[in-house]
């Protein structure tokens, strides 16, 4: 169980998140939404332990990590598929699943990880994580490199951006697996109606605060019946 | 240690090793031919072993001739027309402190000949004078003529003696040739001036990719000057470097075109710690229809790819070794 108590982080004067109080129960699917530049992110980066929160604490099975470093944290069993995924120059896609494995992973095991994501698994697994694969190639080998992991609870950043419809249903098998088989806790960050839907909770992030968080089935048709929001000048 | 000792023809016999110079390849030098040619044993096809200032082991096959040379020490490397499919193998090695030597390999590649030669230099320096090998390699590429270079420099010992390499490489590719040049210099080697410079006629290509990784004190400067001088042809340098510590690199490249032709260079290097870099492209076209491109880069290794390396449960510092031998490879 990950518990965070009254998060705070600002950055550049600006108060990003405001005492944010979350926990994600084990082998729950929650969703986090909400409008762009809420701090879903941010909140994603303070789990990972790449940003420190100014204050507050977080727990995870009742240790305090809030201190630990990314590494530390990484081999707790936290996993972070990035927003925006990181490219390697000289790093194949399998030595990269193979990092994320901890350094034992078959080629037939990095293939398997990698048709879960939708991608010809002969033709990937080889190249490089470089410049040269496509905004959605590289989206879905970073889930795969958190498939690879193994981890208790995984944050995936928007993990439908890039995703073309043929791969998105087999995208939401692979989170409904990850939840079944591996009793894992899931947080998926999305603005998609499709992926709220399968999630147990949702959870809504706005001006740095959870401003509702429930049932997806008691939350999502509020979240649809919203009006468009004045800050994103879509007129209210 | 002790079998593999026993692959090495140690009396030096073998086929048509050289009449006065040969002697054994000790346990330093067998170290040091793995690390540069990734030999564990007497090669195939032909070969010449140059071991501290002297031809310690040479082979001359069917198609390729080995002849040593009389004024100036170095050997002169006749391949025939038309040989396929050849390796062969030029390492020198140095595992005594204090040689000092200049050595000049003239190769002679005939028309339509495929080859990879495999050259290399390492050095395994454990006493307090400076060793330091100068190479002067020159190759001549007849029509159409593919040759596969590989040349790895590596330096090792605990003495306080000087690790010195300065290679030089002459080019000339004639029409329809094609080099390819692979250099490699990871560890090792304190300090190396290296000189390339090619000269490629019609539809001739030259292709060069060169890692280069230096730290401690190390001082590294590689120089390139292709002149494009056919019509149609090609040349593509890369060079990707790591520098660390208190070391210093230069890299230099020089492409002009002087026909309709393509060349390009690029520089892509990480800088570490306390070291200084500078890359200094020049093209030059004196044809209208000559089209260069130059590309450079220098910059820390970028803190994102740290950190998602990090979040796979690596350390910070397995995470840069990782990049750093990635970007190398
Ligand atoms: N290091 C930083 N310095 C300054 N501002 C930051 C920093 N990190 C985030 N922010 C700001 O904090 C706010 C929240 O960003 P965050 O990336 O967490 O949003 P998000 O909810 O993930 O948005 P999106 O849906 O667009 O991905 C934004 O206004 C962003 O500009
Ligand atoms: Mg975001």
């Amino acid at each position: 169980m990950l518990e965070l108590k009254k998060i705070a982080f600002s950055a550049d004067g600006k108060t990003i998140l405001h005492d944010v109080d979350l926990v994600v129960p084990d082998g729950e699917l929650m969703a986090i939404t909400g409008p762009n530049g809420g701090g879903k992110s941010t909140l994603a980066r303070i789990i990972a332990g790449i940003e420190k929160p100014d204050s507050g604490q977080i727990l995870w099975n009742g240790q305090d990590i809030t201190q630990l470093s990314i590494t530390d944290r990484a081999r707790l069993g936290l996993g972070y598929a990035f927003q925006q995924p990181v490219r390697f120059k000289g790093i194949s896609v399998f030595e990269l699943l193979k990092l994320a494995a901890g350094g034992d992973l078959t080629i037939a095991q990095a293939c398997d990880y990698l048709s879960q994501v939708g991608l010809c698994a002969r033709e990937y697994v080889d190249r490089m994580a470089d410049g040269s694969l496509s905004g959605g190639e590289l989206k879905r080998i970073e889930i795969a490199t958190i498939l690879a992991r193994k981890v208790k609870l995984a944050v995936f950043d928007e993990p439908e951006a890039g995703i073309d419809l043929w791969s998105f249903q087999n995208l939401i098998q692979v989170f409904e697996d990850l939840q079944k088989k591996q009793q894992e806790s899931i947080v998926i960050i999305s603005h998609q109606e499709r992926l709220l839907k399968i999630a147990d909770r949702i959870v809504v992030i706005e001006g740095g605060r959870v401003a509702a968080q429930g049932d997806a089935q008691k939350i999502l048709p509020d979240l649809l019946q919203q009006k468009p929001c004045c800050k994103a000048g879509r007129g209210c | 240690m002790g079998q593999e000792h026993l692959s090495w023809n140690v009396t030096g016999t073998n086929g048509l090793a050289a009449r006065q110079e040969h002697q054994g390849i000790d346990m330093a030098q067998q170290h040091l031919l793995r690390e540069i040619a990734g030999l564990n044993g007497m090669p195939d096809g032909a070969f010449n072993i140059r071991a501290n200032g002297a031809t310690a082991q040479r082979q001359s096959s069917a198609h390729v001739k080995i002849v040593g040379k009389t004024d100036v020490q170095g050997i002169d490397i006749y391949v025939e027309p038309g040989t396929k499919d050849e390796v062969v193998y030029i390492p020198v090695v140095m595992s005594q402190s204090g040689i000092q030597e200049l050595v000049y390999n003239d190769f002679h590649i005939g028309a339509g000949a495929d080859v990879t030669i495999i050259a290399g230099c390492g050095i395994d320096n454990c006493g307090h004078e400076d060793s330091q090998h100068d190479g002067i390699h020159t190759f001549y590429l007849d029509k159409g003529a593919h040759v596969k270079y590989v040349e790895k420099h590596y330096g090792c010992g605990a003495g306080d003696g000087g690790r010195i390499m300065n290679p030089q490489t002459v080019v000339e590719i004639g029409e329809d040739g094609y080099m390819e040049m692979e250099s490699v210099q990871i560890k090792g080697i304190d300090s190396t001036n290296r000189v390339t410079k090619a000269t490629l006629q019609k539809n001739a290509i030259f292709v060069v990719t060169e890692r280069l990784m230096t730290h401690g004190q190390q001082n590294a400067i590689s120089e390139f000057e292709v002149m494009l001088a056919g019509e149609n042809s090609g040349a593509h340098v890369v060079s990707r470097a790591v520098a660390r510590e208190q070391s210093t690199q230069q890299f230099i490249s020089r492409i002009y075109g002087e026909a309709p032709c393509n060349g390009h260079t690029e520089c892509d290097a990480i800088i570490m710690d306390d070291a200084k870099i500078s890359a200094i492209p020049e093209i030059k076209a004196n044809c209208p229809d000559a089209s260069l491109v130059h590309e450079a880069a220098i910059g820390k290794i970028a803190g994102e790819q740290i950190i998602k390396l990090m979040t796979l449960g690596l350390t910070a510092a397995e995470a840069e070794e990782q990049i750093i031998e990635g970007f190398l490879k």
